[in-house]
């Protein structure tokens, strides 16, 4: 039995506006994640008969991305018939637990070779159209205190102490940071055009950056959440922390993660699964990890998850390069730094979804290959990666260049 | 004789005449025995074309037995479970019948009487005041069992129904017809059967006219159901909302708002189960047994007059004087020449006591604009109030209020002064919060005429007012003042003399204990909160602001001064010290004295005076009390202060402690009470927790001796 779980590859869609005026809107979602099966089988002159499985991470899986979008997408890219692929739904934690789940089940021997991702196109399907006990179910609502993501987001800033010029300073940087990472092309190796049947290019690059934010400007938008908070969801809130006084809502779309379509693939298998097909590895998966915390909260899931990755590994933060926590919201993000102690010059080094967008059920999984790419190109070793989800849940995977 | 009248007609209609034992007909075993009768003849019933239900009573249905709902414990919920899930099925099978069903309206058709007509094909209902419809579960604690969350939600959608469910709406008439309640209307009640009858010969050809919305073809729920993204939204928003408004102390909103989202979301009968499961749990829940005995049984019999003097006739008050044309004066001037008192408002000078008529005249455009009056009626109620300086206009009055500043000399030398323009047997009546009857009817020559009449402010939207009897008010002086009270349509409760009375003493122990805990070093912020989170309309410090810290140091320095209280019976030391170098210190009066209270005051709301964390904040003191002792503190030091009075006798009777604590001083309405609160919380509970807070935080928190007399003698507070 192997005790090694490989990446051998990573590759996404680039992210664009998840809207009807977004370049991916037209493409449905099992063309954007068959695209990246039909690369990843071109790049690596795939036997896809080899693959056992494909797990896909998606969570608003109804329509057309219902009914296991990861196996119409497997059929749809003309993958072999012995694959079953399933879609999984942990909320944002989708893709990444795809990852992790793969790892274990490669881990375990029983296969050998899986890719594991997730899809998303928040155009198409919208959020919130596969609706959900925890903000649809009165009961639910009540019995736990459930209210959406980002009034949570404002509270655990007013938790904090932060601001809002800290949100748009944070937003502002991870702006700055993914328009460098774009000009450089730091992400050109795993970022796949989406092309349409003639082979004609629809989208080659990220588009949903801003490079040219600025205080000013992020400083003009109206807080989100802040009606939101008026119709009794503050109140609701706040009778479960009855310390704090009032909450500060912080949050805008300029330091929150954005609405964006897009997919990702990691080829992830055993070290005998590379000397059949004469893969080479890239990395490794060393510990991964998911946990759930307070739910009325959402965002104090990470870095419980990212402390049991480091045990698993018998690691310590110091052992770390490179930390990366998705920007759901700012304040999640910094949540998280404070929470692990770690420095914000080696969180989000290319910025995150708050400049490129968060495909909810594809997210996880393109930080493998944000992260992977970034410690080839700096020569580093390890790189933590982490997601906060829905109900509290927080989600961590530990990976090493190989 | 059944006391269902069952007639049957030459064109094969069957009319239902429904005329139960005892005043109203109502759902009881009788019910239950009579009606699965008649659903049973009527499913036998050969060449029959149609069925009224009408009713003999002036109501036409009162819907269900408190009595029953009250007597059922936990461990009953199978047993109510069942009971509503057999009416049910007979509104089933009602409702099912092959021919059309109408309800003729005729009086009032409130909860379990409207469920029966939504049970009904058609429904026609008599265009009176007295015809009201409606589900008014929610206010006792209840929800609508036998079929109306259900039922309407289906008929109304989600949207239209939650605010009736919800807020207990009542409608009549053509608003009745204009919401959906009723198809149509008759002017006069002789037209009601007939129309009924009418009705059923004009649609006997119509199949659809026997089938109800919801088991015909295609039925859509007007909105749409769940799936429909509007309707997902009012879904989404409309727990939140709920859990704002009633911070989850209620537990029969929360299940109506369950119970209506199910009826979107599942089939008919599969949400009708789970509204029985729901009113099960509730019906046996203690926030409906609280409501109910206090909000029901024992408000009725404090408007019936329990706490007032028996055998002596009713009397009404003809003319008023108020003396004083301030806040409480212009009130109650107000609120006399609102039901056509003739009102004398005297103040030191005509400026001040026009002043006090204008406030009238503002409330009367306010409610203008609402469309609530006019200009006829505001220039009647306006035309009543006399504005005066002079005493002899006072001349002739059956009743004089005094409602001056709360000064024991001032009072007995406008006493002296102007009780002479009494008419002859003329009542006396002082608006003091806190100074004894006993002492003001010192300055009378009549004390046997002298009571204390307590409004609370603002006197036109409080219900409540607290009697106080002196030594010497005759039982005949009671009953004049409890009739006015109730002439000006205010709940009366009758009270003993003592310094503050009941509503005083109890108001101030949550707004000294919350001080007290300030002063521990317990954060501010979470002592409010915890006091919203009890139910307290507003937190115990901010209240506090309103009603302005200096008023109380300064009204405690006198009764220091006069000896009407002892500085060693002070319960709550360091809560005045603090109070004391907030006001003397710091010009800290309240939120309109000084520089603020507790709070900061700006026009983008109020936030923490930040020297009170500095100066009495301790972290680890605040981290060692957990919430619910917190909670536990502002609630029992109101409950414990009320079994003081009950014990001194300042209290008469357990209802007028509960009534008055609700109506006058905001005791959260799921308890009940402050006395009702013990009964559902359980005696030997209440003692336990009482046992543990006192070890905790001081003697003031045992739990005064009746308690356990009572625990002993196997009673309640009732």
């Amino acid at each position: 039995m192997t005790n090694h779980v490989y990446i051998y590859d990573a590759v996404r869609t680039p992210r664009s506006k998840g809207k009807k005026d977004g370049a991916l809107h037209e493409v449905k979602p099992i063309e954007l994640g068959a695209g990246l099966f039909r690369e990843l089988q071109k790049r690596h002159d795939l036997d896809t008969a080899y693959v056992d499985d494909v797990m896909m991470g998606c969570t608003a899986p109804v329509g057309e991305q219902g009914a296991n979008v990861a196996k119409t997408i497997t059929d749809f890219a003309g993958w072999d018939n012995s694959i079953p692929a399933v879609q999984m739904d942990r909320y944002c934690a989708s893709s990444l637990d795809a990852v992790n789940s793969a790892a274990q089940n490669i881990l375990s021997g029983w296969n050998s070779l899986i890719v594991a991702g997730g899809v998303e196109s928040m155009s198409r399907i919208p959020m919130g159209t596969a609706g959900g006990a925890f903000l649809m179910d009165p009961e639910f609502v009540m019995k736990k205190t459930s209210v959406p993501q980002g009034v949570a987001a404002d509270m655990v800033a007013t938790m904090g102490g932060w601001s809002r010029e800290d949100m748009d300073a944070y937003a502002l940087q991870s702006q700055q940071r993914a328009a460098h990472a774009l000009e450089n092309g730091y992400f050109d190796q795993s970022v796949v055009p989406v092309v349409d049947q003639n082979g004609m290019t629809i989208l080659a690059k990220d588009d949903f950056v801003k490079p040219d934010t600025t205080l000013e400007k992020l400083a003009s938008l109206k807080p989100s959440f802040e009606l939101m908070g008026s119709m009794g969801m503050d109140d609701h809130l706040l009778q479960k922390y009855p310390h704090i006084a009032e909450i500060d809502h912080v949050h805008t779309p300029g330091n929150s993660s954005g609405i964006v379509d897009g997919a990702s693939a990691v080829l992830l298998g055993s070290e005998q699964a590379g000397k059949d097909l004469g893969l080479t590895p890239r990395g490794r998966i060393l510990a991964g990890a998911v946990t759930s915390t307070d739910p009325s909260l959402i965002f104090l899931g990470p870095a419980p998850a990212a402390e049991r990755c480091l045990k698993i590994a018998g690691l310590k933060p110091s052992d770390i390069d490179l930390w990366e926590i998705n920007e759901a919201f700012a304040s999640a993000v910094l949540r998280y730094m404070k929470d692990l102690d770690i420095s914000p010059e080696i969180t989000n080094v290319n910025g995150g979804a708050i400049a490129l967008g968060h495909p909810l059920g594809a997210t996880g999984a393109m930080l493998v290959s944000t992260m992977l790419d970034e410690l080839e190109r700096t020569g580093k070793k390890r790189a933590m990666l982490s997601l906060c989800a829905a109900g509290g849940i927080g989600i961590s995977t530990l990976i090493e260049r190989v | 004789m059944s006391v269902f009248k069952y007639e049957k007609d030459q064109d094969g209609i069957v009319t239902i005449t429904m005329d139960m034992t005892g005043p109203v007909n109502a759902v009881n075993e009788e019910f239950e025995g009579v009606m699965s009768e008649t659903v049973a003849r009527l499913e036998d019933e050969s060449d029959l074309s149609g069925v009224v239900f009408a009713s003999a009573k002036q109501t036409f249905f009162a819907g269900g037995d408190l009595n029953v709902i009250l007597a059922m414990q936990p461990g009953q919920e199978k047993e109510v479970f069942d009971n509503v899930e057999k009416l049910k099925d007979m509104f089933r099978r009602l409702e099912k019948l092959p021919v059309p069903v109408v309800a003729a309206i005729n009086g009032a058709a409130l909860g379990g009487g409207f469920e029966l007509c939504l049970s009904c094909n058609h429904r026609i209902a008599w265009e009176d005041k007295s015809v009201e419809i409606g589900l008014p579960e929610v206010q006792l604690g209840l929800m609508p069992g036998a079929g109306g969350v259900v039922r309407l939600t289906h008929l109304l959608g989600l949207q239209g129904a939650l605010p009736f469910l919800l807020e207990a709406k009542k409608v009549r008439g053509a608003k009745a017809k204009e919401v959906g309640f009723v198809h149509e209307t008759v002017a006069e009640l002789e037209q009601l059967v007939p129309r009924a009858k009418a009705w059923i010969l004009e649609n006997k050809d119509d199949p659809q006219a026997s089938i109800q919305p919801w088991d015909s073809k295609g039925h859509k729920i007007p909105g749409g159901n769940i799936m429909n993204p509007k309707i997902a939204q009012v879904a989404l928003v409309a727990p939140q909302m709920l859990r704002q408004k009633a911070r989850g102390l209620m537990p029969a909103p929360e299940s109506i708002l369950e119970t209506a989202v199910e009826a979107i979301t599942s089939g008919f009968d599969a949400a009708q189960r789970v509204e029985s499961r729901k009113f099960a749990a509730l019906a046996t829940s203690p926030q409906a047994k609280n409501m109910i005995s206090t909000l029901f049984f024992q408000l009725n019999e404090v408007n019936a007059g329990s706490s007032r003097p028996q055998g002596i006739d009713t009397s009404k008050v003809k003319k008023v004087g108020v003396i004083g044309a301030g806040m409480m004066g212009q009130g109650i001037a107000y609120v006399a020449a609102k039901v056509g008192i003739e009102v004398v408002l005297k103040d030191m000078s005509m400026e001040a006591a026009e002043k006090g008529k204008a406030y009238s005249e503002k409330l009367l455009d306010k409610a203008i604009s609402r469309g609530r009056s006019d200009e006829t009626k505001k220039a009647q109620l306006l035309n009543l109030i006399h504005p005066t300086d002079k005493n002899e206009d006072l001349a002739g009055c059956d009743l004089v209020v005094e409602a001056v500043f709360e000064d024991m000399g001032l009072k007995h030398k406008i006493t002296k002064d102007l009780e002479p323009q009494l008419a002859d047997g003329g009542v006396w009546a002082s608006n003091t919060s806190s100074l004894p009857i006993t002492q003001l009817a010192e300055a009378s020559d009549k004390p046997e005429n002298f009571i204390g009449l307590h409004f609370f402010s603002p006197v036109d939207k409080m219900p409540l007012v607290e009697i106080i009897c002196g030594d010497k008010t005759s039982d005949e002086t009671l009953a004049k003042g409890f009739d006015f009270v109730q002439q000006i349509k205010k709940t009366p409760i009758v009270v003993n003399d003592k310094v503050g009375f009941f509503t005083g003493r109890a108001f101030a122990a949550q707004l000294n204990e919350a001080a007290q805990m300030l002063s521990d070093g317990i954060d501010p912020i979470r002592i409010d909160n915890l006091g919203k989170a009890v139910g307290m309309p507003i937190g115990p410090l901010a209240i506090n602001d309103e009603v302005s810290l200096s008023l109380l140091v300064k009204v405690r320095k006198a009764h220091l001064e006069s000896g009407l209280i002892k500085l060693e019976d002070d319960k709550y030391p360091e809560a005045w010290a603090l109070r004391e170098t907030l006001v003397h210190e710091y010009n800290r009066g309240g939120r309109y004295h000084g520089d603020g209270g507790y709070f900061d005051y700006t026009d983008e709301g109020k936030v923490l005076w930040p020297k009170l964390r500095e100066m009495y904040f301790k972290p680890e003191v605040n981290e060692a009390v957990d919430n619910q002792d917190i909670k536990d503190r502002l609630l029992f030091s109101c409950v414990i202060e009320t079994l003081n009075c009950l014990e001194e006798g300042v209290l008469r009777t357990v209802a007028d402690a509960n009534i008055g604590s609700i109506f006058g001083i905001g005791a959260p309405p799921w308890t009940g009470g402050y006395l009702q609160f013990i009964n559902t919380y359980g005696l030997e509970r209440f003692i336990n927790r009482c046992d543990e807070l006192s070890e905790r935080y001081g003697d003031r928190f045992k739990a005064p001796a009746m308690v356990a007399e009572k625990l002993a003698a196997g009673e309640l507070f009732n």
